[in-house]
């Protein structure tokens, strides 16, 4: 059977290391599992009850929604931006694009050493910090409080430089994709500027808007790297800022081993994730049926 | 007039958008200029109060330091790195291309249920599923190996999926032909579809190479020992501890990013390609 010769291996491996481990993982969640796989003591939903009471893991899911109420406005309208410039460029029209994209091929560990030991270090050489020292203003200690919050600007601005290469692209073809003869009737009624921004390039990229806002929602629900090494400092991670997956790192895999805990907390991210991810693609499926 | 009026305008708003994309061009490059300004610096111009726009004295000992000093084991976590991101990227390419053919080429009863219980696994980022994934690996007794860092993320549903979407829009004609002449679906596959398919596996090929070499929370839980290190949990280590000279940690992570650097500079074609279509799948 040709089928299976093709498609087989990557089935197997789909069934062994993605839907074994949900499936157990499910099992483990209605267990007590301290430090083991095989657990025996059955606790029913008592996992689920106490990680919705965890006032940790609530505050791990508005860690995420204040993350998200930043990044994801930001890096859209930042990258629809440069996308838009870029578009309307022809001199070095390359040279550009490749200067937004490359911190693509940058990882979130070496963004952050920068972030955390150059730019925002607490420290006067620090970038930000020579940069006040020019206009008078003290140097401020961006990592080592938290109150005021100055942690969030060193996250939200790495994300940001790490992600709008990547979104620039996405809008850049996007962009590519409108038919000429569009702006050339625009022209012809006397359109220009923000006109036609507001009336053909911005409802063309709809398609594509909707594709970019779910996947920084997801990316940022996902948010692990930078959180840890920027705000983790001698092996110790202070007990603020701990994203859904960082409060989960901790719970699952620190000291305890609670397994059991920490599968519960993974069905819970998941399932609000997939519900994310269809509820927005109805929502929007439904407004374009409005239209 | 008016024609005057718009010519001058759109001279006037062609400076703001250059002045505009200059700048922010600046600002973009400030982090990797700093990188290569501290990985040359030496460790008291790090540390004094005052900012250094170049390095005072030009430190290249940090690199051969970085390799010789004990603390970081940096040529075994390079190893690590580019044995895990080869392995995986040649290996996601080869698994995920055949099934996306045979999903979209071979007919079969079942082809389409098949195909519903891969793309619903795209519904679940592989990030939540650490706690899963670790729990088994562990099972198999596979902490710390290669083995437990490369196999669990070989089998993707995104890169399946396009592959099938891919090979939906291949030529017919050409497969037919080959048929014919008796090449069968394997010697199809092989001798005519992916020749004539390159361009699009380096796409999904460069695209899944800098997400091996970068990816990072599955490197961490499994990687416990030092020699399974890869180069950015040894960054990373380092990093979080505190624990290695300033001006070595940047020098580490410089060597960190220049393979891709590199990779950037001959291939970002087709990376701008592979972001095109893993980013929307949909379309």
């Amino acid at each position: 059977m040709w089928f299976w010769v093709f498609v087989g291996p990557f089935v197997i491996g789909l069934v062994v290391f993605v839907y074994v481990p949900i499936a157990w993982s499910i099992y483990l969640s209605f267990f007590d599992s301290y430090n083991t796989v095989t657990p025996t003591t059955f606790v029913g939903l008592g996992n689920y009850v106490d990680m919705l009471r965890d006032p940790a893991f609530r505050s791990s899911l508005v860690t995420f929604l204040v993350f998200a109420a930043f990044i994801v406005p930001v890096t859209f309208v930042a990258s629809l931006g440069v996308a838009l410039l870029v578009a309307r460029t022809t001199v070095m029209q390359a040279f550009f694009r490749s200067v937004f994209f490359l911190p693509v091929a940058c990882s979130y560990v070496v963004a952050s050493l920068i972030w955390k030991m150059s730019i925002f270090s607490g420290i006067r050489s620090g970038l930000a910090n020579a940069v006040l020292g020019w206009f008078g203003i003290d140097s401020v200690p961006w990592l080592s409080l938290a109150q005021p919050p100055w942690y969030w600007l060193v996250i939200v601005t790495a994300r940001l430089w790490l992600q709008i290469g990547f979104y620039m692209i996405l809008f850049l073809a996007g962009i590519q994709r409108i038919s000429p003869t569009l702006y050339e009737a625009a022209a012809i009624d006397g359109a220009e500027g923000w006109k036609v921004l507001r009336h053909i390039t911005l409802p063309q990229l709809r398609a594509t808007s909707t594709a970019v806002l779910l996947l920084l929602l997801i990316n940022a629900f996902q948010a692990f790297d930078e959180f840890y090494n920027i705000l983790s400092t001698f092996g110790t991670y202070p007990p603020y800022a701990r994203p859904p997956l960082v409060y989960l790192y901790y719970t699952a895999l620190g000291s305890g081993q609670d397994f059991g805990h920490g599968s519960a907390g993974a069905v819970i991210l998941t399932l609000i994730i997939a519900i994310v991810a269809v509820g927005q693609s109805r929502l929007l499926r439904l407004g374009d049926r409005g239209d | 007039m008016a024609i005057v009026r718009s010519r001058r305008q759109s001279r006037l708003t062609g400076l703001v958008r250059y002045t505009a994309l200059l700048v922010a061009a600046l600002l973009f490059l400030v982090p990797f200029y700093l990188l290569v300004r501290s990985a040359f610096m030496r460790e008291q111009d790090l540390s004094s109060p005052d900012f250094h726009w170049l390095p005072p004295v030009w430190e290249t000992a940090n690199l051969t330091g970085l390799f010789d000093n004990p603390a970081i084991p940096m040529a075994r976590s390079l190893l690590n790195s580019g044995v895990i991101a080869v392995t995986q990227t040649i290996a996601v390419l080869v698994v995920s291309g055949l099934a996306g053919y045979g999903l979209a080429r071979i007919p079969y009863r079942w082809s389409n249920v098949v195909f519903y219980a891969i793309t619903a696994t795209l519904l679940i980022p592989a990030a939540v599923t650490f706690v899963p994934s670790f729990v088994l690996v562990s099972t198999l007794g596979w902490i710390s190996t290669l083995r437990g860092l490369i196999i669990p993320g070989l089998f993707q549903a995104l890169a399946t999926f396009l592959f099938r979407q891919f090979f939906l829009g291949f030529p017919k004609e050409i497969e037919e032909a080959a048929f014919i002449d008796g090449l069968g679906y394997w010697g199809t596959f092989w001798r005519i579809v992916v020749p004539n398919s390159m361009g699009f596996v380096a796409a999904i090929g460069t695209i899944t190479f800098i997400g091996s070499w970068n990816a990072f929370l599955w490197p961490l839980v499994i990687g416990r020992d030092q020699e399974s290190w890869t180069v950015q949990i040894a960054v990373s280590t380092f990093l979080t501890a505190q624990s290695v000279q300033v001006s070595q940690l940047f020098m580490a992570a410089l060597v960190a990013i220049v393979p891709l650097l590199l990779m950037f500079l001959f291939l970002q074609r087709w990376i701008v390609e592979g972001v095109e279509r893993t980013g929307i799948a949909g379309d």
